[in-house]
């Protein structure tokens, strides 16, 4: 569907707000690298902001971005960093949407490179760049080729072969004080053959950022590598996220990930792994917990491009209040992937009689002798076992929240044990709090 | 302890309850009998404020205190306690945790100190010792898989670790072999107290072979129609209800 007029000039009028029209972009040293931002720019505006008409885009509220002004790399000098909210060494720290150096604190780590986009960008190594390069479709666009176009920060992160790190690594984003600040964050990460990592990343947005943040991140896993990846996204009630995390699996390479979601006006969250390599393996849970206003956008997509690869897709969706859930959960199948095993569970609770959910598995397999299984549910808690815990003594209050752990706790199996739930639990938002032997 | 007068509720605006009237002191076993769709059932989710139950008429008064407007958790902090026919499976949640929390949450409402989990697992222990329960049962998840003999223990254990002032155990009985049976009967029997005041829903004589209750209660068609002693259920099981009923009328 071409983009009518409206939409094209209400993405000029968004990429004025943020001085980020064609000719305001900062040069970059590296010709190649301009020139895909420039045609990824060009794409964005020919592309504009999506129509809810559009299956992918029919349950985001994606007027705030037209109507609303954002500044490009708002920053507040003034404002310092709440350091309570950081985790412990070893992490990597952004603030507000700047690679934050001073409270980056990698100390020994051993088999870990790491590099800030804005370095990356100065220094003399063009080859380090080419995963800015990624062409994306107009179905992808326009967050995508804007990401391209826009992003100056980020971090390239190399885990080196058969390097096991032991702690967790913390990726931390921060952000305060700048209201209606626009960040473009670029990523990539690199777990080499026979690594092991475990990353644990934090979104965090303080009371009244109303701000924007685009981030994409690359990640790849050679073979044999394993990366068990938590990203825990607590944003303030007004902000707009679009965040895109896109994994290729080599051979016999493990994926665990777990995604938490909180907060936010709208989280958009595009979620892609390719198993290109012989029995890859994605384990991806997620509890997407929406209050208020919120909308949570979550779109998974698994591509099976190689024989006898298996994932198991265990979200679950909580809505309150007038907050919605949608969820797409995609799983292909490609021609030739013999052996491949999925699984998709999708299982939602609409907690307040305004709360909306809406879930949409889909399969589609090209290949022989695959096991494929999907299922998605919505439903309210259970009034039985509700009068049953309150007849014991539970308050209200407490019975349902027991009862909606119990729920999303199905998420977490196989992927965070007690020890790292145990060590996450500072960093979790305050309505996933559990008592600490409270589930089974 | 438990007074209850021309008792009148509704399930779905459906008139169940019909002008149900009995009087419970403490340190006494009452057992309610009745043939199926009486309003056994319907009798004890009304008493602990079961949501749907609506009470329409009458009374209910609990030391003295009129209960038909407090929530299910406020007439368990009171010292309510329902045993449930069907106990409800919880997956997800921890059997102790769900245990301690109950347990705590009734002390905090009454003003008491919460236990902490070292307490709470002595008392765990000594109550376990009493009741023939396995330990194993604690460690998974509240009735989740739990076979029917299971189910009831547990219902029972709960009983014996929250020391209710008045419990109502509804058809405890069924799906109980006997062995099952004799447990927990026993596990009651070792509850009974001056104190403590039980209300024994049942269908079947069988029950009362093990807890010899002080008074019967025959109940048809929502209300008592006839009342008497441990005799009173052997002439049930012998003669039926519907004789019973037709001598009432």
């Amino acid at each position: 569907m071409p983009a009518s007029p409206r939409q094209r000039t209400e993405m000029s009028a968004f990429l004025d707000s943020q001085a980020a029209q064609q000719g305001q972009l900062k040069p970059s040293a590296f010709p190649s690298v301009q020139a895909w931002r420039e045609q990824a720019l060009a794409q964005a505006l020919r592309v504009g902001f999506p129509h809810n008409k559009l299956e992918r885009w029919k349950y985001a509220p994606l007027r705030p971005l037209a109507v609303k002004s954002f500044h490009a790399n708002a920053t507040d000098a003034g404002s310092a960093i709440d350091a309570t909210l950081l985790p412990p060494a070893p992490r990597i720290v952004f603030f507000n949407g700047r690679f934050s150096a001073e409270h980056t604190q990698l100390n020994d780590l051993p088999g870990v490179q790491v590099q800030s986009l804005a370095d990356a960008l100065a220094c003399d190594d063009a080859r380090r760049l080419n995963f800015l390069g990624r062409q994306f479709s107009d179905a992808e666009a326009p967050f995508t080729p804007l990401n391209t176009a826009l992003a100056e920060q980020g971090i390239l992160i190399d885990v080196a072969e058969q390097a096991v790190i032991a702690k967790p690594l913390h990726l931390v984003f921060i952000s305060q004080g700048a209201p209606d600040g626009s960040r473009y964050l670029r990523h990539k990460l690199d777990c080499h053959t026979g690594s092991q990592l475990t990353l644990i990343e934090h979104h965090i947005s303080q009371d009244g950022d109303a701000g924007l943040c685009n981030q994409l991140m690359h990640i790849h896993l050679g073979m044999q590598a394993r990366l068990k990846h938590i990203r825990i996204q607590r944003l303030a009630a007004a902000r707009l996220g679009f965040s895109r995390n896109d994994a290729v699996l080599s051979s016999d390479a493990i994926y665990q990930r777990m995604d938490i979601e909180t907060g936010g006006h709208l989280s958009r969250h595009e979620l892609n792994f390719s198993l290109q390599g012989e029995r890859a393996h994605v384990q991806s849970g997620g509890v997407l917990w929406a209050t208020g206003g919120s909308t949570f956008d979550t779109r998974l997509s698994v591509r099976h491009q190689a024989p006898n690869a298996d994932c198991k897709l265990v979200w679950r969706g909580l809505a309150d209040d007038k907050a919605r859930v949608n969820f797409y959960g995609g799983i292909h199948i490609e021609q030739g992937a013999d052996g491949a095993d999925a699984a998709l569970s999708n299982k939602n609770l609409l907690l307040g009689p305004q709360a909306q959910i809406n879930t949409q598995p889909a399969l589609e397999i090209y290949a022989d002798e695959v096991k494929a299984a999907h299922g998605a549910t919505v439903g309210q808690l259970d009034d039985a076992a509700l009068f049953y815990l309150r007849s014991r003594g539970l308050p209200k209050a407490q019975a349902e929240k027991l009862l909606s752990q119990a729920f999303y706790a199905e998420a977490f199996e196989g992927i965070a044990d007690k020890a790292l739930l145990d060590a996450l639990h500072p960093y979790l938002p305050a309505i996933l709090h559990r008592e600490q032997e409270g589930l089974t | 302890m438990l007074e209850i007068n021309d008792l009148h509720a509704t399930v779905g605006g459906k008139e169940i309850l019909k002008g149900f009237t009995l009087s419970l002191e403490a340190g006494k076993v009452h057992a309610i009998m009745g043939p199926n769709g009486a309003g056994k059932s319907t009798l004890g989710y009304v008493l602990s404020g079961r949501e749907g139950y609506e009470v329409t008429g009458g009374e209910i008064l609990f030391n003295g205190q009129d209960i038909a407007g407090l929530a299910p958790e406020e007439r368990a902090a009171l010292g309510m306690f329902l045993a449930f026919q069907y106990p409800v499976e919880i997956p997800g949640v921890n059997n102790t945790y769900f245990l301690r929390t109950a347990l705590n949450a009734q002390r905090k409402a009454r003003g008491e100190a919460e236990l902490d989990s070292m307490a709470f697992l002595k008392l765990v222990r000594q109550k376990l010792s009493v009741l023939d329960l396995k330990d194993e049962l604690l460690h998974r998840a509240v009735n989740s898989g739990f076979s029917g003999g299971e189910k009831k223990r547990n219902e029972i254990f709960q009983l014996a670790l929250l020391e209710p002032k008045l419990a109502i155990l509804d058809e405890t009985d069924s799906g109980l072999d006997i062995d099952a049976l004799k447990a927990v009967a026993a596990g009651v029997n070792h509850m009974r107290s001056p104190e403590r005041a039980f209300l024994v829903i049942t269908h079947y004589q069988r029950l009362l072979d093990y807890i010899t209750p002080d008074v019967v209660h025959v109940m048809v068609q929502g209300r008592i129609i006839a009342s008497g002693g441990p005799e009173l259920a052997l002439q049930l099981e012998r003669e039926g209800y519907a004789s019973i009923a037709a001598a009432a009328h």
